[in-house]
């Protein structure tokens, strides 16, 4: 099963490595990773995305915990949640196409950030599943560039206890 | 009046009342070794080489109870430590290291004698720090003391620029510390200790398997009690040997890969497996489906990650060993009165026909000495009282297997090298 948690983490050289070695010194996988400091900028917030059964995952929330850097670990699976990536993708359609991929563009809610004489630059935000349809839908047109954020993940308001 | 850092250190190891030092000196942590010339209260002893330094350290602490704290210099001397790091690290010792590093100016400058130890020993210390301002040596002493002894022990190594030792500043000592995202549990849930406490009343053939948990808890006397109110038999992992007396009826030796017969067909057999401060290690448990098929499993550690890390566990108890036993104590001598002595006769009669069918053995030989019979001897002549070092190999184990010990705690050899 795949698991986005969300780890709180004291904001100090060495505790990425800390975290990204449990994963790796354990075979455990990272699918994603997004990092940021919160609004306390002596604290970071890590979400991970990462994969494996009952068992194995919670090894990783206990290893975590484990880890004295680690403040705070979230699993989502048990909380209702909502979740977000962002890709910037720079396409360059044939001439005929740029208004096809402008539209899948608005679609999509996405925004030209960035256009060259026969490039876009399209930013678009949402959970993986929209973000893989949109890319589906645009490789026909030729991707040059694509660059793509880990998961983000917060909960809804009313799920909190 | 201002310090210097390797004057502050050494101020620190005596807040800390450390006796005994061991290292090896070297071109960046000579600040710390002229402070450590003129000291009386802190002995250095010196060794020839860091990895006997760090082992040493190691063994002080096992044969103490006290924090192990070894001191060495940057880059060569600190990489040698890292075998006694990684050994001190899986068998839960409570150890301070520190290694001089190369000035903060000169790290990443790939300088002489210069080895990113941080980065080296993250996996295998339990915590590890580089201090890069002399205003924060003692904060970081006093933590790394701290996080070293408490919760499950472990090594901690702390980084020290040779700026940082030759910098000047003010000793001022924390008295107390709290680091927000560092707290141990110590008392165990008490509804799953009263659940386990009804377990072993209803157990028909219970086994206590205990390890290096009992002796770093200092839990031996509780464990006894606990073993002879209910009756029930002990095994102990190699890291458990000297948590239980080894001469006791009760005792069943150590189990596993080089285990006693009796200990082994009494887990497999058993209906209830009470680990006590043990992490069912694959030379215990060998093919983890097929051990102790037939028994429910009480687990009681202080970490967490141990517990269903390798094995299934129907009552986790998540403490301190000695915590723990106190309260199944109180709740077995209060609530859960059977009469022991009855419903345990059977399963100690099996147990005594297993110990009678395949006791440890070896052939005794006229013209040359076996080793089992040196071990053997060793116990007559201490009685169990001794401290035991070993090697790895198989003078550990006939070690583990003829030397009986008492239950005094902190005797035992190493489960790594």
């Amino acid at each position: 099963m795949r698991h986005t948690i969300s780890v709180l983490v004291e904001n100090k050289f060495g505790v990425l490595s800390r975290v990204s070695g449990l994963f790796s010194g354990r075979g455990y996988n990272i699918e994603s990773l997004s990092v940021g400091e919160t609004i306390d900028p002596k604290i970071s917030i890590m979400t991970i995305v990462t994969i494996g059964d009952d068992q194995i995952i919670e090894q990783i929330t206990k290893q975590l915990n484990k880890l004295i850097d680690v403040i705070k670990v979230v699993d989502f699976m048990e909380i209702d949640h909502v979740e977000r990536e962002m890709v910037l993708i720079k396409v360059s359609p044939r001439k005929e196409d740029r208004i096809e991929v402008l539209k899948l563009a608005e679609i999509f809610r996405g925004r030209i950030i960035d256009s060259g004489s026969s490039t876009f630059t399209i930013e678009t935000t949402g959970d993986e599943g929209k973000i893989n349809a949109f890319i589906e839908l645009i490789k026909p047109f030729g991707i040059k560039e694509f660059v793509r954020t880990g998961k983000v993940a917060i909960a809804r308001e009313k799920a909190k206890k | 009046m201002k310090k210097t850092g390797a004057e502050i250190l050494i101020d620190c190891l005596k807040k800390e009342g450390v006796k005994h030092i061991f290292g090896y000196p070297g071109g960046v942590v000579l600040n710390i070794f002229d402070v450590l010339y003129d000291e009386k209260d802190v002995q250095l002893i010196l060794t020839r080489h860091e990895q006997g330094a760090i082992h040493a350290a190691d063994g002080y602490a096992r044969a103490s109870g006290k924090v192990g704290v070894a001191i060495v210099t940057s880059g060569p001397g600190a990489t040698n430590t890292v075998t006694g790091i990684a050994n001190a690290s899986m068998d839960s010792i409570p150890m301070v290291v520190f290694s001089g590093q190369v000035p903060t100016m000169l790290i990443g400058n790939d300088a002489f004698q210069e080895a990113d130890i941080v980065g080296i020993t993250r996996p295998c210390t339990k915590y590890n720090y580089l201090v890069k301002d002399v205003k924060d040596l003692a904060q970081t002493v006093r933590e790394a003391f701290h996080i070293a002894s408490t919760g499950r022990p472990g090594p901690v190594l702390i980084d020290l620029p040779k700026d940082v030792t030759s910098g000047k500043g003010d000793f001022i000592w924390p008295e107390h510390i709290k680091i927000r995202s560092y707290n141990p549990t110590y008392e165990g849930n008490k509804w799953m200790i009263k659940q386990a406490a009804h377990e072993i009343a209803k157990a028909k053939k219970p086994v206590i398997m205990a390890g290096g948990g009992v002796i770093l808890s200092g839990a031996s006397k509780e464990l006894r009690e606990l073993a002879e109110i209910t009756h029930v038999p002990v095994t102990m992992t190699l890291m458990g040997l000297g948590g239980f007396p080894g001469t006791s009826e009760l005792s069943l030796g150590m189990l596993g890969m080089h285990g006693t017969y009796y200990a082994n067909m009494a887990v497999q057999e058993a209906d209830l497996l009470i680990g006590i401060g043990v992490r069912f290690d694959d030379r215990v448990t060998g093919r983890v489906a097929s051990f102790a098929p037939h028994a429910k499993i009480i687990h009681i550690d202080i970490d967490p990650t141990s517990i269903k890390k390798n094995l299934r566990v129907d009552i986790p108890i998540v403490g301190d060993v000695r915590h723990v036993l106190k309260d199944m104590l109180k709740v077995l001598k209060e609530e859960v009165k059977e009469p022991w002595d009855a419903i345990r006769k059977s399963w100690l009669k099996q147990i005594k026909a297993w110990k009678q069918e395949r006791p440890l053995h070896y052939t005794y030989d006229e013209d040359k000495i076996k080793p089992q019979f040196v071990i053997e001897k060793l116990h007559e002549l201490t009685k169990g009282d001794a401290i035991i070092a070993t090697e790895v190999g198989h003078n550990q184990m006939w070690t583990a297997q003829f030397f009986k010990w008492l239950s005094r705690g902190n005797r035992r050899p190493a489960g790594l090298p």
